[in-house]
């Protein structure tokens, strides 16, 4: 063999070892640059006009996703509970998860003997619409009338019954 | 606060990425080929003759895995099957092309290893297709808890039973069964015992994580919630006296380390790992002969002993001639590292001669790759058991293949493991195919889109029946 075959070949399959390595980077660059995080800063104006379909927008391509300071309009700013023990309380809705039960570690600790140690959740989906997650509690967690079983979308102004607190998410 | 714990980081709806996953195996099949008509060309002149054999191999079994993954786990990880199948083919081609060296090939070193590596790769991927086609779900095994506990156990003291443990080259890590050949049972206990760390801590990190006193910065955890990471601290001491070999031991601790700060949040167990682990190196490396000469031959792989080249020194000297682009495939000198050392614990010094530092680092890469997919299954898994044992099995693959590069590049003491897929050795391959089929079942149903959730009863439209 030539010394000149050698050397295209030993150079030759260094290109193909590192175009491997770079084809399998090209295959997760959606991992690089286009995840969701489900923590997003929310930065919205109270007088702005409802949320559009919610279900409209599930279609969309994940590539329009990518900007992630923009506002969901008429989103909820804050979570009040108007009924129970800690009726009043309020917590601003910044993009991160609410845990809910009588845990000393969650947002918003729950002294009702109907709520479970960890109760339920309430966290933004990708698109900043929030729902609400029974997490296996003994007494159940009621959006509306009904009882959870899966993680649902909570509509605007719908009460979240847990034991004899009473929680609405409000603009 | 905990509920970062269940923060997932999804890219969306992707697809499944099936296809992606078939084109990237082609050509994960085509490298390793192209580097066998390489090695064939540089060594002979002409194309080897079992190219068309180890080619067709090669790509039959990842054919067959391909196909299983498409029916079995079809919203797996597109990448993580193409880079083992690209590190194991590569392995297979640099233990052939060592077998091309009379020196190192003769019958008291075991003869050509290729054809029984082939053979382990085969057996591998068998075990990688029965983990998918029988573990449905993940979650089955966190059943089996403190089963894996003792199972790991007894895989990690078999060695020490007298009758079958064997000991070779100062480690006591092998076992010989009759009939079946030797086998490394260390290889296997790494994902028994990473079973175990995601049940248990599942189950205790609120225990770990929340009752703990605060002092200097640091969460300070219960004397009884230290408990079992003393334990395992002492069993891992244990490998190190007993067994004499200290990759086995930085391997179980650390994950044990890292599985801790991943379900605690907790950096203190860092720095507690840190100390232990660093206490007892030194106690072990000045009161073990096998492990202080180790040290001392990292420490001075020049001047160890007058007229006696330490292999840490030949592997230094291998790396610099091969330079930054290598001195080609089948045309460098390690065949010149004493024994069979050359086709396992230091294969990656052939890399790092025929291929350069151009190679070693592409290398190195498709190791980071899978292991950053692995820490991604874990990100993405929605169960803390699944988001445990992803992360669990990536470190297992991470510290292993830190250990042993960070061995053969002098950054620390040698130990006795193998580069995972790369290097000769049956156990492992194994092991790690398994491992691999693990991470792709966790990654399968992490990445499956959410079902849609049920309609509520109450949401539905009154209706008038009538009789």
């Amino acid at each position: 063999m030539s010394e000149l075959t050698l050397t295209v070949m030993r150079l030759g399959f260094l290109a193909v070892l590192w175009l491997f390595v770079i084809v399998a980077v090209q295959v997760i660059r959606s991992d690089l640059f286009g995840t969701r995080v489900t923590q997003r800063p929310v930065a919205r104006r109270a007088d702005q006009q409802p949320a559009p379909q919610r279900r409209a927008e599930r279609g969309r391509p994940p590539a329009q996703d990518r900007g992630r300071g923009k506002t969901r309009r008429g989103a909820p700013t804050k979570l009040v509970i108007t009924e129970g023990s800690l009726t009043g309380t309020t917590v601003a809705l910044q993009g991160q998860t609410i845990t809910l039960g009588r845990a000393h570690d969650s947002t918003i600790v729950l002294d009702d003997d109907y709520a479970s140690g960890r109760h339920a959740r309430i966290y933004p989906d990708r698109d900043g619409q929030w729902i609400v997650e029974d997490l296996g509690s003994t007494n159940g967690t009621y959006l509306d009338r009904g009882r959870l079983t899966t993680p649902v979308p909570i509509p605007p102004g719908a009460p979240i019954r847990i034991g004899k607190t009473v929680i609405e998410l409000r603009k | 606060m905990s509920s970062t714990s269940n923060t997932t980081v999804s890219t969306g709806g992707l697809p499944s990425r099936r296809n992606t996953e078939l084109a990237m195996l082609v050509f994960a099949v085509l490298v390793p080929v192209l580097a066998y008509a390489n090695v064939g060309l540089a060594k002979d002149g002409s194309l080897p003759a079992g190219m068309a054999g180890y080619g067709l191999g090669l790509g039959l079994l990842a054919g067959v895995t391909h196909l299983v993954v498409r029916r079995w786990a079809p919203y797996a990880d597109p990448l993580m099957l193409p880079i083992a199948v690209l590190l194991n083919g590569l392995g297979l081609v640099l233990i052939w092309r060592l077998d091309q060296e009379p020196t190192i090939t003769t019958p008291a070193l075991g003869g050509p290893m290729a054809p029984n590596q082939l053979l382990w790769s085969a057996v591998g991927v068998a075990l990688f297709l029965a983990v998918l086609l029988f573990l449905k779900d993940h979650r089955i095994l966190q059943r089996y808890t403190y089963i894996s506990m003792v199972v790991a156990l007894f895989l990690l003291v078999m060695p020490l039973i007298p009758g079958i443990g064997r000991q070779v080259n100062g480690a006591r890590i092998w076992v010989s069964l009759p009939g079946i050949g030797s086998l490394q049972p260390a290889e296997f206990a790494k994902i028994v015992i990473a079973v175990f760390f995601a049940g248990y801590l599942m189950v205790k990190r609120d225990a770990l994580a929340l009752a703990s006193r605060r002092v200097l910065g640091l969460y300070l955890p219960r004397g009884r919630d230290l408990g079992p990471i003393l334990v395992i601290w002492g069993i891992s001491l244990m490998i190190l006296v007993f067994e004499t070999d200290l990759g086995t031991s930085l391997l179980f601790f650390g994950v044990f380390v890292i599985m801790l700060y991943v379900a605690t949040e907790r950096t203190s167990w860092i720095v507690f790992g840190l100390l232990l682990s660093a206490g007892g190196a030194v106690f072990v490396a000045s009161f073990n002969s096998h492990v202080g000469e180790r040290v001392d031959q990292w420490l001075n792989p020049l001047e160890y002993e007058p007229g006696y080249v330490t292999e840490t020194a030949q592997v230094v000297f291998s790396f610099g001639s091969g330079g930054l682009l290598g001195s080609g495939l089948g045309q460098g000198y390690t065949r010149l590292i004493q024994g069979i050392a050359p086709k396992s614990d230091y294969i990656l010094a052939t890399v790092g001669e025929e291929l350069g530092l151009a190679g070693l680092m592409a290398v190195i890469l498709l190791y980071a790759l899978l292991i950053e997919r692995g820490f991604r299954t874990a990100l993405a898994a929605r169960d803390p058991f699944g988001k445990l044992l992803a992360m669990g099995l990536t470190a297992v693959f991470a510290l292993q293949t830190f250990v042993v590069a960070g061995g053969v590049l002098g950054v620390i003491p040698l130990t006795g493991m193998t580069m995972p897929f790369l290097a000769q050795g049956g156990s492992s391959v194994i092991a790690n195919w398994a491992l691999i089929a693990l991470l792709l079942r966790i990654s399968d149903t992490a990445r499956r889109p959410a079902p849609a959730p049920a309609p509520s009863l109450d949401a539905e439209e009154t209706q008038v029946v009538r009789a």
